[in-house]
């Protein structure tokens, strides 16, 4: 393998030099005024993974409540600011994060550049977002609590909540502006530090599927911060956007939160699809089936995404063609999503497979990811929508895009990249473990879901009628064992960094992007910093 | 032997486990009370086969592949990674699938929308957390109540033992008769509520300050229940749905029982009363209206629903008392009562709670209250 490992004299035989394996400083000031974007990827990391472990302590509380009926543990208001917060706190602290992190690891690496185009803009990113967290927190220690209007914030809800909404909506417009930042870092850096011969029709999957959602992010956050803006005026300086006694319409704050919520939606799917598609290959030892079409599908649902937004309001009273219109486009997201998943068949389809950790979760995402695609494309078509709208029925939906999607693929892409990032091995015994137990709890927590909803079961309830008690308890012991089961990966993950074994250089036998080509294993702190040779 | 003994054991505890549970495992539709509802269930059903088809073609594929193409089978990869062909194929085919799918649901959206010649039309308003229903036109017209939940808090709070329609019981439930076309108008008073009875297909939200529309016709007699669909605060989970269906004749003498009842119940706004009698009525205002954020001790849940016990407010003017009811507080939960509530109710309500832990602070007759609204 010598002859790719060399990038200008700073492969193995300088790792160990302090001048290029360091930043300036030591200790806390490093990650403080880092700007190396393998610090900020790992900080957004670890910062996910954080807020994972806070939101998913919200979820056992709210499981917990929920074992039975009546009020056990939490008072309602108490158990509608947990099922807000969470909400809030998984979405924008955990898992936009979490991908942020692969993407400031991975895209320097996949396209032969140094680092992101703007290393201090970066740091910057990514150091707004422990402000943001805190607020979040704060708020339960505000007169009030947090809000608890739900993590899509209705007006006119939040204009009754107390002075924790304020700290939530300041919270938003922080978490907008890093990733905004952050966004246009990566599209810059994608547009303009690909090494010579890195051609965009050659740019890796998960780079390609990075580029358009940081697009996405830049024409939907700042929506975002315009509703949690005109709630903050309506709630303070006497405005009356959303209240119809002073000329406004509560239903246009769900017009322009969904008009950010739904390309949200794919802010978090796209680049999941990106790792799997860097996954599945490797392990099929084949390459991608249909490049050009993933790219074009990628496109077409990112675009298709921001005329879809009124599906999440069919209850709303919109005109029967309001309906229809949107309607008949969510359906055709199925098109382009289809696409995506016949590529990723095609890709295994008469490959050499083999099945370590990473490959157990994108082959779970694949299959879990697609049965939430199907319950979409059930609540797509309107008059059942309007039976199964605000039920639990749309809880397991959107936990199976969010959850079997988006943290299967995490998780995918974590066991993949961890031996290039330090060097060393995980358990893969282990892993297999955490992969088995999570998809079996995950299965029992949300499946039974979907029978609730039907049933009539409403969503963001803190107790229930009687005929709803079994399923309960079947989901709530599916939570607490998915609990149970990511400790396995915490300490797979603690033990990885303490004692794994080395990793070698291309640790995977199909892996074949330039990160594991002309990278050593670890990855040194600076690379590529003159451009490699690509045929 | 052994195996099969173990397998009986299992399948006998796992039969007690559901037959401990009072009810049956829901996992479906309830079974529908109108065309509308039967329409969704078919629909449901018809594209839930074409997934599940599509499905198991789809990851049949893949798990053939998991299983043949496997590199401990000494597997090869092959290298082919595009056919146009082929993806020009699974982009049209899922597009004529849709096409397919669409064309009936089309139908019935349209059906759903239509409210129009209705034989009966009633306003439901959404507060927090009650239902307010007005009947608006056809046979029992100027009929109007408020209905909320009336599973005592007990049961709530683990003291008693819950009963069978646990939080889907009221007092006052919507009664309609069989075989006609209902048209309800939503509203709200305060926040965003949703109206849903699932056996007829019918779920509209209720904005404040704007009308919707939906319809059902209930082909069968009998008791619909449901909740509140949308988050809209404290006790969302506390404010059901529930729905009567009678034959037509039950309905005439229903209409009938209750414009007596109107005329009897109304109160007159100038009428003196004495204080036990006025705080004994408060009491039963103050347990429908009020518990939930300032609880039965008066003690509230501060900081978010403050106590009354020795507030200034409460031991102060009855000035401000009495316009604290009638108006609420904006930017907190306090809802205006003014037009939920008589003169008599709140008069009532107000010495109950002047009255009360602790609190001495004299009566308020209600023409005083009269007297303050706007």
């Amino acid at each position: 393998m010598s002859a790719v490992v060399d990038t200008h004299g700073h492969g193995h035989d300088h790792a160990h030099d302090g001048h290029d394996h360091h930043a300036p400083y030591g200790g806390v000031m490093r990650w403080i005024t880092t700007t190396n974007h393998k610090d900020i990827g790992t900080l957004y990391l670890w910062f996910a993974g954080i807020m994972f472990f806070i939101g998913g302590m919200m979820a056992i509380a709210i499981r917990l409540e929920l074992f039975h009926p009546g009020l056990q543990f939490l008072n309602p208001d108490f158990y509608n600011q947990l099922v807000t917060s969470h909400g809030l706190i998984m979405i924008f602290g955990a898992i936009m994060p979490a991908f942020v992190g692969f993407a400031n690891w991975q895209i320097p690496m996949m396209i032969g550049a140094p680092d992101m185009a703007f290393a201090r803009l970066n740091n910057w990113s990514f150091w707004l977002l422990p402000f943001a967290a805190t607020l979040l927190i704060l708020a339960y220690f505000m007169p009030g609590g947090a809000p608890g209007a739900g993590w899509t914030l209705y007006a006119p809800l939040t204009v009754q909540q107390g002075i924790g909404m304020d700290f939530t909506i300041f919270a938003v417009h922080i978490l907008g502006m890093s990733s905004i930042l952050g966004s246009i870092n990566i599209i810059t850096t994608i547009l303009n530090m690909r090494a010579p011969g890195m051609t965009m029709m050659r740019l890796p999957m998960f780079v390609w599927t990075w580029l358009i959602t940081a697009y996405l992010l830049v024409a939907a956050m700042p929506v975002l911060a315009g509703a949690v803006t005109m709630t903050l005026t309506d709630r303070h300086f006497g405005t009356t956007f959303f209240n119809a006694a002073g000329g406004g319409d509560p239903v246009l704050y769900q017009h322009i939160f969904w008009f950010f919520g739904h390309p949200e939606v794919y802010i978090i799917a796209l680049p999941a699809f990106g790792v799997i598609s860097q996954v599945l290959p490797a392990f099929s030892r084949k390459p991608l089936f249909g490049y050009a079409s993933m790219v074009y599908a990628t496109s077409a649902i990112a675009i298709l995404s921001f005329i879809v937004w009124a599906h999440h309001m069919y209850t709303v009273g919109m005109p029967v063609t309001g309906q229809l219109f949107f309607m008949y486009a969510t359906t055709l997201i199925a098109v382009p999503t289809g696409v995506k998943v016949f590529n990723w068949v095609a890709t295994m389809w008469k490959g050499s497979l083999t099945f370590e950790t990473p490959m157990l979760f994108a082959i779970g995402f694949l299959i879990l990811f697609t049965l939430g695609g199907f319950t979409g494309l059930v609540l797509s078509l309107v008059p059942i929508d309007i039976q199964l709208h605000d039920t639990y029925y749309v809880v397991a939906h959107f936990h199976y895009v969010m959850v079997a999607g988006a943290m299967f693929s995490a998780f995918a892409g974590i066991y993949f990249w961890l031996p290039k990032w330090t060097g060393k091995m995980y358990n893969e015994t282990l892993g297999q473990w955490h992969f088995w137990l999570t998809l079996i709890f995950f299965n029992m927590i949300f499946f039974v879901q979907h029978f609730l909803g039907m049933a009539g079961m409403p969503r963001r309830i803190p107790d229930y009628p009687l005929m709803f008690e079994t399923w309960n308890q079947i989901s709530s012991i599916g939570a607490f064992g998915f609990a149970v089961a990511q400790i396995l990966f915490i300490y797979n993950l603690f033990s990885t960094l303490k004692s794994g074994a080395p990793a070698a250089q291309k640790q995977w036998e199909g892996a074949d992007s330039i990160d594991w080509t002309h990278l050593p294993t670890p990855a040194p702190y600076h690379t590529f910093e003159t451009p490699p040779l690509l045929k | 032997m052994k195996g099969s003994k173990l397998l009986a054991m299992v399948a006998a505890l796992a039969g007690l486990a559901v037959a401990a549970n009072a009810h049956a495992l829901e996992w479906y539709f309830q079974a529908p009370g109108s065309q509308l509802a039967r329409d969704i269930d078919h629909l449901h059903q018809y594209v839930m086969w074409l997934i599940i088809v599509i499905f198991i073609g789809v990851f049949g594929f893949m798990f053939w592949a998991c299983y043949a193409h496997r590199k401990s089978k000494g597997h090869a990869a092959e290298q082919f990674h595009e056919n146009t062909t082929v993806e020009l194929l699974w982009t049209v085919i899922p597009a004529i699938i849709l096409v397919v799918i669409a064309w009936p649901v089309t139908k019935v959206v349209i059906a759903q929308k239509d409210t129009s010649a209705p034989d009966i039309t009633i306003k439901v308003t959404g507060y927090q957390w009650k239902w307010g229903y007005d009947y608006l036109k056809g046979e029992g017209e100027g009929i109007s109540f408020v209905s909320m939940l009336s599973t005592p808090r007990d049961q709530i709070e683990n003291k008693a033992p819950k009963t069978e329609h646990y939080l889907l019981e009221v007092d006052n439930e919507l009664v309609v008769p069989v075989g006609k076309k209902i048209r309800v108008i939503t509203t709200a008073a305060d926040v965003i509520h949703s109206w849903w009875v699932p056996a007829f297909g019918a779920k509209q939200d209720a904005i404040p300050g704007f009308l919707r529309d939906l319809w059902f016709k209930p082909e069968v007699t009998g008791t619909f229940r449901s909740q509140c669909v949308e988050l809209c605060g404290k006790e969302h989970g506390f404010m059901p749905i529930v729905v009567r269906v009678v034959s037509q004749e039950d309905y005439g003498k229903w209409v009938g029982e209750q414009k007596k009842a109107l005329l009897a119940q109304q109160d007159d706004p100038n009428k003196k009363w004495d204080t036990p009698d006025l705080i004994a009525r408060g009491e039963k205002v103050y347990g429908a209206n009020c518990v939930a954020c300032h609880q039965p001790t008066g003690k509230g849940m501060p900081p978010a629903f403050p106590p009354l016990v020795g507030a200034k407010l409460v031991t102060g003017p009855k000035e401000g008392h009495i316009d604290i009811v009638l108006n609420g507080k904006s930017g907190t939960a306090m809802a205006p009562f003014g037009k939920q509530l008589s003169d008599t109710e709140i008069a009532a309500v107000i010495s109950y709670e002047r009255n009360t832990w602790g609190n001495k602070s004299g009566i308020v007759q209600p023409a005083e209250v009269k007297a303050r609204r706007k």
